[in-house]
């Protein structure tokens, strides 16, 4: 079970959120003039990294609010939650001491 | 009470030799669909000289953490026929290989709770009946002579309305598959090479031409990717992205039981797939942790929800205890099916994405995909389920279609 600080309602458990995947993934700004390729990237490829990972959590029981989580995919430490309007926090430890 | 000795040490079924410097063909992965694939390189394609190298130890992925279920009563026609194949190969696998790893064809339910359960359930016993896949729709008094253990009362809290039934699926001891291929695989030439870790990939230009690993260079004329969770993680070393998510899958074992169990159920609605082993421990698993994860472990509420849905299910397993629990790492695409061809990347081939339901396609991934190494062209079986398909959108989504619980 993760324990995770919703940015709004403070730490809860996991089973009160909704997960969502990487986050920082833009809508294309152009869609018109998107390749075939282009789109697939947008619409099925996202990261997988082994390591330190940004994204989407919803507190579906909570305040039921879209928000992100830099966790570790490895060890699952949730290293840090951040309202969507904030950049990625910068972790210089994230993963080192694997 | 009587002490039996113990059988002795049985003799190594493999050599362990040292890796070579070059390979026609170097898979890396050795778990069942990296050793199916050297299996029919070597048997259906006389490339024998090939490497299967594994960071690990031999079949100690999920190849160790499945549950084990041997079915092919999926939706779609693609999906259908590449089960159907592994199915017919499973079949034949015990002779061919002189090897008897208990697979045991006990059949499985897969159970309909609501109405949308039922007319998929009806659909699918249609399809699969058009594919020439054994499958019969049971009404719940039916379900119950299949598996009397199995509370079929309209007073529980998601009431069995049905199932759909193939009695040729089943189950197999995982281990000794893993055993039998390797056996078989290293009397044909193949090196079975454990405790050697690919962290890079030789490339001249955009053709592959070898690996990096922890034991030094291995050049290679054809490099295929059996890596399962780990798949988007290589591939990334070798310049290649990959549309796969990997999830903790988990799974878990009662103590040893008398034979209760007579089949194998399966309930999407619930979230539970249940089989009795050989041995008599009750074997479940659940769907995927939702988060990305690396860790070989789950969140505990997501078993303890599978339990709840076992003991709703099977009264009589309320007071059995657990006795281990386990998770593997899953690589799970966007449709759910498998990616099984060829990379931007010459050479280099890729078999992954299997998700939950590798362990049961396991001589088809091999046999598809040493048939794609061989020829550098897919297998008609494995053609539809190229890597292109996300960009041209010929899908073949079995999510919630296959009697697949994700």
């Amino acid at each position: 079970m993760l324990l995770i600080s919703c940015p709004w309602c403070g730490p809860r458990d996991e089973t009160e959120y909704h997960y969502g995947g990487q986050a920082h993934v833009p809508y294309p700004g152009n869609p018109a003039d998107l390749t075939d390729e282009e789109w697939a990237g947008y619409v099925f490829y996202r990261d997988n990294p082994k390591g330190p990972f940004a994204e989407r959590w919803m507190h579906g029981t909570g305040c039921r609010r879209w928000f992100n989580v830099l966790r570790d995919t490895v060890s699952y430490e949730v290293l840090a939650a951040y309202r969507l309007d904030e950049p990625r926090p910068e972790i210089p430890q994230a993963g080192g001491n694997r | 009470m009587t002490t039996t000795p113990l059988p002795e040490h049985p003799d190594f079924l493999w050599r362990t030799p040292e890796p070579r410097s070059s390979y026609d063909v170097v898979i890396v992965g050795a778990g069942g669909h990296g050793l199916a694939t050297a299996y029919y390189l070597a048997r259906n394609h006389g490339i024998t000289n090939v490497a299967v190298l594994e960071k690990g130890w031999l079949a100690g992925g999920n190849m160790a953490r499945n549950t084990t279920i041997i079915r092919s009563n999926y939706l779609w026609d693609e999906s259908a026929a590449i089960y159907e194949h592994a199915l017919g190969l499973w079949e034949r696998l015990p002779e061919e290989l002189d090897y008897d790893f208990l697979f045991s064809q006990r059949g499985v339910l897969n159970l309909a709770h609501t109405l949308q359960d039922v007319r998929e359930g009806v659909r699918r016993v249609n399809a699969n009946r058009l594919n020439g896949v054994d499958a019969q729709w049971l009404e719940p008094d039916e379900v119950a002579k299949v598996c009397p253990i199995l509370n079929v009362s309209p007073r529980t809290r998601y009431p069995v309305l049905g199932a759909t039934f193939q009695p040729r699926a089943g189950i197999a001891k995982h281990d000794h598959v893993a055993w039998a291929l390797a056996r078989r695989a290293d009397e044909m030439g193949v090196d079975l090479i454990q405790g050697c870790e690919v962290t890079g990939f030789l490339k001249d230009g955009d053709r592959v031409v070898g690996v990096e690993t922890s034991r030094g260079r291995i050049l290679a004329g054809r490099v295929g990717l059996a890596a399962a969770g780990h798949s988007s993680v290589l591939a990334e070393r070798a310049g290649v992205r990959l549309p796969v998510q990997s999830h903790p899958l988990q799974a878990l074992v009662s103590e040893l039981h008398e034979p209760v169990h007579p089949t194998v159920v399966m309930s999407n609605h619930v979230h539970v797939y249940v089989s009795q082993a050989h041995k008599g421990e009750l074997v479940m698993g659940a769907g995927v942790d939702a988060y990305n994860g690396y860790g070989q472990r789950g969140s505990f509420h997501v078993i303890e929800r599978q339990m709840a849905a076992a003991v709703e299910l099977f009264p009589v397993f309320a007071r059995a205890h657990v006795l281990r629990t386990w998770g593997g790492i899953v690589d799970v695409t966007p449709d759910a099916s498998p990616i099984i061809g060829t990379t931007p990347v010459e050479n280099l081939y890729v078999n992954c994405g299997w998700g939950t339901g590798g362990f049961k396609a396991t001589p088809a991934a091999g046999w598809t995909f040493a048939h794609t190494i061989a020829t550098g062209e897919p297998h008609p079986l494995n053609a539809p389920f190229a890597l292109e398909r996300f960009t041209t959108g010929a899908l073949i989504d079995e999510h919630g279609a296959a009697a697949v619980a994700h």
